[in-house]
């Protein structure tokens, strides 16, 4: 088939999946079959290359953060926005940005790709920059081992040609350095004082923060210095640098320093600071990652957790005090199967309130921890319908909803029968 | 008067703590709680001195770079461990720890890493993962309910017992029918994790062996296990 036809057909396919309402995935299944050159043909036309951003915990966020740095310096970008971090959710991306000839009117691709498949994509698109966030124990029944997370990350620096972005803090990360030549790595890190705010997966078990003591040695391009309230400081190479933010959670602003570095390889020097200050202060948290709704006249926040770590910066990052919380638990593949992990996270903090309602498939596991946690609990519904009509009717209170990735797509479609929720295409 | 107490030694929780291996200590240490016993939870990291009072032992999981770490420090203290457990102190040791207790881990280059025989067992480098829910069952304490997620592959000689005959699962090596292995009140499996939660019936035989080995008793309170319930009815249903 012509490359021409291969586009079109690409993009009326998914055309059709979005009236259909199905997911990204197919119109990229298509064109990876039909014509398996077509992401690498594509991206090569750009003229600053193709950026990868990976890592267990954050790649949304920090992508969006990015996109915005760059753009606000004047850069047209493509990035893979629905979150569809495999191959096939770029492909899908890219037809919907093309035109008909298969021409991408930007300057810079912006990808936020999932560890395995990341792997799969240097193999023929070698990334001109690499943003490596942190590996930690999450999806082992798909990968086995955090190390050999780590081993993926390394497999993608080693791809890419000119500067990898690693994390300082996290010794899995920082130690991909050392099959790298020095002048490729660019670092960023944490003010000693914010270290044990973010524990990396060896503080998980023992608390001994062995590891990150060292690690501080290392020259970190960007820093992040001090937190208050919502107000960051960074040390950008010697100059603070402060800006308020709209996101939510230490962790998401750990992920500025993370994507102002990473903006700051890409950008000239004279890039113009204060629209980039401007820009960061602007970006809103991506779909699920503490995005605030209305109902009832009171907050509702969605809050994503994947994994123990991600899990347990959410409870430190968002208080319960004042809250009435839900916790829904799936095991569906794309939550993992494996139910080990609520184990790692420790609920204490939700002892005092206690918790109005547990829900989701695996909603018994869930309250079986809190059991042992000793935390009280209302409602314990598996339907997450129910579930959330209980929790909405039980209170005039601001409410959040930690869940998982499939029972927080199933809460949305509830939630859009009752007031605006952004769609996922 | 002082509350009876029991010390839980947990092995290498810094090493080897994969797949929420914490739970089967919070699990142990929440249930002693509940049963009326204060509980002193120690932990043993390699190089500390290896504690005399010692009531049950807890072991994890780990990665290949834990299991390294560890390894000589384990054969270090075999001898330890051999003296308590044939004393009759309960030990529960999940998956690279399982292994470990064992003669040898043979890798896939053929290189041997050796184990402490406490559990007559070899370990083989399989080809594949063996990974998802699985539901043995086992005549003392029913269907045993949990996740498995190794490579390797065990093959248990004459000095142990299988834990559980596989109903669904892979098991020790997905040929037998075995999974995991019991010596005197050692319990050996591959259910990682949250074994001792979903398992209560576990968890309550080990700290029965504890206490009555130490007290000359053990009168159980009873304790609300419905979450336990309905979380295995639920899993059982679950896919691979």
């Amino acid at each position: 088939m012509s490359k021409p036809y291969v586009t079109l057909l690409g993009k009326a396919i998914r055309n059709i999946a979005r009236i259909r309402g199905g997911g990204s995935a197919l119109p990229g299944l298509f064109v990876e079959k039909i014509d398996p050159d077509f992401i690498k043909r594509t991206l090569a036309q750009l003229p600053h290359g193709v950026v990868v951003i990976s890592g267990t915990n954050g790649k949304t966020t920090t992508t969006k953060m990015v996109v915005a740095l760059l753009e606000s310096q004047g850069m047209k970008v493509f990035t893979n926005r629905t979150g569809s971090n495999f191959t096939r959710g770029v492909a899908a991306a890219l037809l919907g940005e093309v035109d008909n000839n298969g021409n991408l009117d930007s300057d810079i691709a912006v990808l936020e790709l999932d560890e395995a498949h990341a792997v799969h994509f240097v193999k023929t698109i070698s990334p001109k920059y690499s943003l490596l966030l942190n590996v930690m124990r999450d999806q082992l029944d798909r990968f086995g081992e955090i190390d050999t997370t780590a081993k993926m990350l390394a497999q993608i620096a080693d791809k890419t040609t000119d500067m990898v972005v690693l994390n300082r803090e996290d010794p899995r990360v920082a130690a991909i350095a050392k099959n790298l030549d020095d002048e490729k790595v660019h670092y960023f890190g944490l003010d000693p004082e914010l270290t044990h705010l973010f524990p990396n997966d060896d503080d998980m078990r023992g608390a001994v923060i062995k590891s990150s003591k060292q690690l501080q040695l290392l020259k970190a391009g960007v820093i992040l210095q001090s937190i208050k309230d919502n107000t960051a400081q960074f040390l950008v190479e010697g100059s603070p640098f402060t800006t308020t933010l709209k996101l939510h959670g230490i962790y998401n602003i750990y992920n500025a320093a993370a994507a102002l570095a990473l903006a700051r390889c890409i950008l000239p020097i004279d890039h113009d600071k204060e629209k980039l200050v401007k820009a960061l202060s602007e970006v809103t948290p991506a779909f699920g990652r503490g995005e605030t709704l209305t109902i009832n006249g009171q907050p509702f926040e969605l809050v994503l957790v994947k994994n123990p770590s991600g899990f347990r910066l959410s409870l430190s990052s968002f208080k319960p005090e004042g809250y009435q919380t839900m916790i829904a638990i799936n095991d569906s593949y794309a939550d993992g199967r494996d139910m080990s992990w609520l184990w790692d996270v420790e609920f204490e903090s939700l002892r005092p309130g206690g918790v109005s309602v547990v829900a989701g498939v695996r909603a018994y596991d869930m309250a079986l921890r809190l059991q042992y946690d000793e935390i009280t609990m209302t409602l314990v519904e598996p339907n997450l319908s129910t579930a959330l009509r209980q929790f909405l009717a039980s209170g005039d209170q601001p409410k959040r909803v930690f869940c998982t990735y499939t029972a927080m797509l199933a809460l949305r479609r509830e939630l859009a029968k009752i007031t605006d929720v952004e769609t996922i295409s | 008067m002082n509350k009876r107490s029991i010390t839980i030694l947990q092995l290498y929780p810094r090493d080897m703590n994969i797949y929420g291996d914490w739970g089967n200590t919070l699990v142990l240490q929440r249930r002693l709680e509940w049963h009326g016993y204060s509980v002193n939870l120690t932990e043993y990291n390699p190089g500390d001195s290896f504690p005399d009072d010692v009531d049950i032992i807890v072991g994890g999981g780990g990665q290949d770079s834990g299991q390294d770490i560890i390894q000589n420090d384990l054969l270090a203290i075999s001898q330890n461990l051999h003296k308590l457990a044939n004393d009759g102190v309960p030990m529960l040791v999940i998956c690279g720890l399982f292994q470990l207790f064992g003669k040898f881990f043979k890798t896939q280059d053929g290189h041997i890493i050796e184990g402490i025989s406490l559990l007559d067992l070899e370990t083989h480098a399989g080809p594949e993962r063996l990974t998802g829910n699985i539901i043995t069952e086992n005549k003392e304490f029913g269907e045993i309910i949990g996740y498995e997620n190794h490579s390797g592959q065990t093959f248990l000689g004459a000095g142990v017992t299988p834990l559980g005959k596989v109903i669904k699962g892979a098991g020790n090596n997905g040929q037998d029918d075995s999974e995991g292995a019991r010596y005197r009140n050692v319990i050996a499996t591959y259910m990682h994790g949250s074994l001792l939660p979903k398992n209560p019936a576990i968890a309550d035989f080990l700290i029965d062996k504890a206490v009555t080995r130490k007290y000359g008793e053990f009168t159980p309170s009873v304790i609300d296990d419905r979450f336990a319930e309905q979380a295995r009815n639920v899993a059982v249903k679950r896919p691979r």
